[in-house]
């Protein structure tokens, strides 16, 4: 059968902030070439301005408006695409700022570095619009594979070497795993795009094994990316072991991006599929809350402390999965899930960052990060101890800071599904809310009530790059605390376009 | 079609694999177990892609190739990362790499 292959046409504009990306990562090739050792700041900055660049097209696009799909629906650029990416690109923008004098003060690889984490950040964009089994796993590839690297940068380091194994090991076994999903459900819909697998899947009562394996395949896939209990055991050695930049960017922008495909798949793909992940979400979430509230609770070096802690974030984010089939259409129905998810995320991204950052801005003085060389921050570093209590409230969710707002939005959710399960997750949810208020008030309290550990306090000095991260970071977490209009706009507007 | 033994021999390669990474100790040796699964899924793909008809025939391969592909930059990866394990410890034994715990 001759087949005639007619070109798809390219509309460059939707395209633009991937092509801002790639230019970027060939400009810093061509930089750490041609720079070598003296240029040591040319690397991160490139890198900076080549991420800010990118959100100039993602900004036109949102204000152009119109929802523009390419490849025949298997690449969207939709409100919900935008916000995410938009997302992505500050949050990266964030990690250069906290990476370049981490990695310029500790004789790391500086050019490879940010191309790996810009690499890695084209990933996550091209993920927010994939709308394609195909486009998918390359976008998790593309993403996941430089966040290996990055995760290992402390070459000499054994550590570091455990923590990128472990993440290498546990990340590639999950895509393998989501890639035999995939296969019987491109087997059971014949087709790879979301849209005719949602058709296909919600009428395929005859294949109903083959499709329940599948489902159940994939969210299992990506539940180790968002590192969900009982699929998060290489969270916290990654956490500990990499490099803590990459720790915070693995813990912000590669669970975003893990959630965006679980929202494209489920919420398109597997929509009328909800008697399968349904009940599996509302297991994964209530795991995934608890065992990483009751660990986090015995944990004694903050890094690990954070990474258990955003373990059960994770959970707050997936508890709008488990109940998304039981929303009522006048409540906003799956929409009002996504929107949920997505303010979360936005909120979550801004408050761990910051924690992550005074971490680092920390261990430059004390060369640690175990919750005692926080004894007595407040006293020779007070900016820093408030900033910090600042983050680690707003994780708790205690008003006025911002994540009051996205634990609100979540409960909203629930009780607006209604039915016995969301409660009951509801108050599971709340009894979690106050297990992690003990942690995180262990933190500040070890800061400001008690006296330093050693006697020789001197001031902490913070770089201007990493002081810059730390004021984005707290001016987002405080101003969407106090005026959440501002991110429950963006949250309503995250909508995936094509919704079938 | 013949379709049936495409989708068992797929289940049982991925079966192997499986038990290959949760049983298998050595670095290398779990990286092939992953191969195996990957492999039960380009079976699946292009068997069950044909058994849709001919465009589906095609996406399931054309999955198939960016499968293989992507593999291949996996496995790269994974290597550079076990031979750092080696180059460090003298030994590729995963039960040893266990510094962190809690």
């Amino acid at each position: 059968m001759p087949a005639v292959f007619d070109a798809p046409g390219i509309d460059y504009h939707a395209f633009a902030p991937e092509i801002v990306l790639v230019t970027t990562l060939v400009l810093l090739l061509f930089v750490d070439l041609v720079f070598e050792e003296r240029g040591r700041w040319a690397s991160s900055t490139v890198a900076g301005i080549g991420l800010l660049a990118a959100v100039v097209p993602v900004l036109t696009l949102a204000v152009d408006g119109a929802d523009r799909s390419l490849f025949a629906g298997a690449y969207a650029v939709d409100n919900f695409a935008l916000v995410l990416k938009a997302l992505f690109l500050v949050a990266g923008y964030v990690t250069v700022l906290i990476s370049t004098d981490y990695v310029a003060e500790g004789d790391y690889y500086e050019g490879e570095y940010y191309f790996m984490l810009v690499s890695s950040l084209l990933g996550m964009t091209v993920m927010a619009s994939a709308r394609d089994l195909v486009s998918i796993f390359v976008a998790l590839e593309l993403l996941s594979i430089p966040a290996y690297l990055l995760a290992g940068w402390r070459k000499r380091d054994l550590r570091g070497n455990e923590a990128s194994l472990k993440y290498y090991l546990l990340g590639v076994f999950a895509s393998a795993v989501m890639l035999y999903g995939m296969s019987l459900v491109f087997g059971v819909s014949g087709s790879t795009l979301l849209s005719d697998v949602g058709e296909a899947l919600s009428r395929g009562a005859e294949s109903q094994p083959l499709i329940t394996v599948g489902i159940v395949f994939i969210v299992v896939g990506f539940a180790f990316k968002v590192s969900a209990v009982p699929f998060h055991t290489w969270a916290p050695d990654t956490y500990q072991g990499a490099p803590t930049p990459i720790t915070a960017f693995l813990s912000v922008a590669s669970k975003a991006a893990g959630f965006v495909a679980l929202v494209q798949l489920v919420f398109i793909g597997f929509l009328g599929r909800e008697d399968v992940w349904a009940p599996m979400f509302w297991v994964l979430t209530a795991l995934t809350m608890t065992v990483g509230n009751l660990i986090a609770l015995r944990q004694t070096n903050v890094v690990r402390l954070l990474a258990y802690s955003s373990v059960a974030q994770a959970g707050f984010m997936l508890a709008p999965f488990a109940v998304a089939a039981d929303i009522p259409a006048d409540r906003g129905g799956v929409g009002a899930a996504t929107g949920a998810l997505v303010t979360y995320l936005l909120i979550y991204a801004g408050m761990n960052l910051g924690a992550f950052a005074v971490v680092m801005a920390v261990a430059r003085r004390t060369r640690s990060a175990e919750i005692d060389a926080f004894r007595g921050l407040f006293g020779y570093a007070p900016a820093l101890a408030v900033l910090m209590v600042i983050f680690v409230f707003a994780l708790a969710g205690i008003p006025p800071l911002a994540g009051w707002y996205a634990k609100l939005v979540v409960f909203k959710t629930l009780l607006d599904a209604g039915s016995v399960a969301a409660v009951t997750l509801a108050v599971v949810a709340a009894v979690n809310s106050v297990i992690a208020l003990f942690y995180y008030a262990s933190v500040a309290r070890a800061m400001v009530m008690e006296s330093p550990a050693d006697a020789g306090s001197g001031r902490v000095r913070v770089p201007a790059s990493l002081g810059a991260a730390l004021g984005i970071c707290a001016l987002a977490t405080l101003a969407f605390g106090a005026f959440p209009g501002l991110i429950a706009e963006l949250g309503d507007l995250a909508l995936l376009g094509v919704l079938p | 079609m013949l379709v049936n033994q495409f989708l068992i021999l797929g289940a049982v390669l991925f079966c192997i694999g499986v038990y290959g990474v949760l049983a298998r100790r050595n670095g290398v040796l779990v990286l092939m177990s992953i191969e195996l699964i990957l492999n039960a899924v380009n079976i699946n793909l292009v068997a069950l892609g044909s058994l849709q008809g001919p465009e589906a025939a095609v996406a399931g391969q054309v999955f198939t190739l960016f499968v293989v592909t992507i593999a291949a930059a996996e496995v790269g990866v994974g290597l550079a990362i076990v031979l750092l394990i080696y180059r460090n410890r003298a030994s590729v034994d995963l039960d040893e790499v266990d510094l962190m715990k809690g």
